[in-house]
């Protein structure tokens, strides 16, 4: 079972209050998008076996969204930040390398 | 004019501990700018008790804040006052951006009482919030779920439990209590 911190009301969450929301940091692509720009943006995810940064929302909760770094083999998570991060802050890919030395997750690393 | 009447119209119920419907509560949400010192006033000024801080619940008698999310706070005011206390929420706000409304017949709210620790595994059969004194000690509101609905509760005193739920579920989350604090039923686990 997966236990993720609210990063707004700082309590241990358990999977079943949460809605998941899919894979993090998108860039949405719209009208004036090359079709390559929105088919990558509709379609094409990540599906790594290790480190992965996903959405989830506290939704028997506050109602937030927020983001988490998981790892999809052990669900270990690295730790949560706030939904207003266009990219994983610093402090969390730091714990990320200290436990998984040379991770890559897209371009991030 | 119709009476006014709770979802459970008064019901009780005395299992390894009492579940009472709470009877007619007074509530308004709000939502706001926490930071902003005109909201604490207009808030902390209507409903007479301190804001309450991160995860807090603050009450004196039956008016009460509870923190429901960075920006949400519930107010719990006599349910005869609760239109009075909004408008003067409206009024000591006015221009500033906020959100209040008078949820109180759109809410159920029930009393546990008894021993704290059997009240805490009461809920803890129906959560998969921590119910240890450590993670949710007097004073620490705890939203989440109970069973498959939606529910807020928290400790007002060791052997005193305050729950929260919408009224189109009453019935259902006092079925859950029911059966979670039926006689025979206990684990002794905390
Ligand atoms: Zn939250």
């Amino acid at each position: 079972m997966l236990i993720l911190t609210c990063p707004y009301c700082g309590v241990d969450c358990d999977e079943t209050e949460l809605g998941a929301g899919g894979e993090a940091h998108l860039k949405r692509h719209g009208p004036g998008s090359t079709d390559e720009e929105f088919e990558s943006y509709i379609f094409q995810r990540e599906n790594p076996r290790g480190v992965h940064f996903e959405r989830w929302r506290h939704a028997m909760g506050c109602g937030k969204w927020f983001h988490a770094a998981r790892d999809t083999a052990t669900l270990e998570v690295f730790g949560t930040y706030v939904a207003q991060a266009f990219e994983p802050p610093q402090e969390i890919k730091d714990k990320i390398t200290a436990k998984r030395p040379g991770w890559t997750w897209r371009d991030v690393a | 004019m119709s009476d006014v009447v709770t979802a459970l119209d008064g019901a009780t119920f005395n299992g390894t501990i009492a579940v009472e419907d709470a009877g007619l509560t007074g509530m308004i949400t709000l939502r706001g700018d926490f930071a902003s010192t005109s909201f604490q006033n207009a808030v902390t000024g209507v409903s007479g008790v301190n804001f309450p801080g991160k995860g807090e619940v603050n009450s004196v008698g039956d008016r009460g804040l509870a923190w429901m999310s960075p920006d949400e706070l519930l107010m719990i005011v006599p349910y005869d006052q609760t239109n009075a206390a909004l408008a003067e929420i409206t009024e000591n706000l006015g221009e500033e951006h906020h959100l209040a409304v008078n949820v109180s017949d759109a809410r159920a709210v029930f009393r546990l009482r008894g021993n704290g620790n059997v009240i805490r595994e009461v809920l803890a059969k129906l959560t998969p919030a921590d119910l240890r004194v450590a993670a949710l000690p007097t004073g620490r509101v705890r939203r989440t779920r109970l069973s498959q609905v939606p529910a807020a509760f928290w400790f007002s005193a060791e052997d005193e439990a305050t729950l929260i739920c919408f009224r189109s579920v009453a019935e259902y989350v006092f079925g859950l209590l029911r059966q979670s604090a039926a006689e025979g039923s206990e684990i002794g686990y905390f």
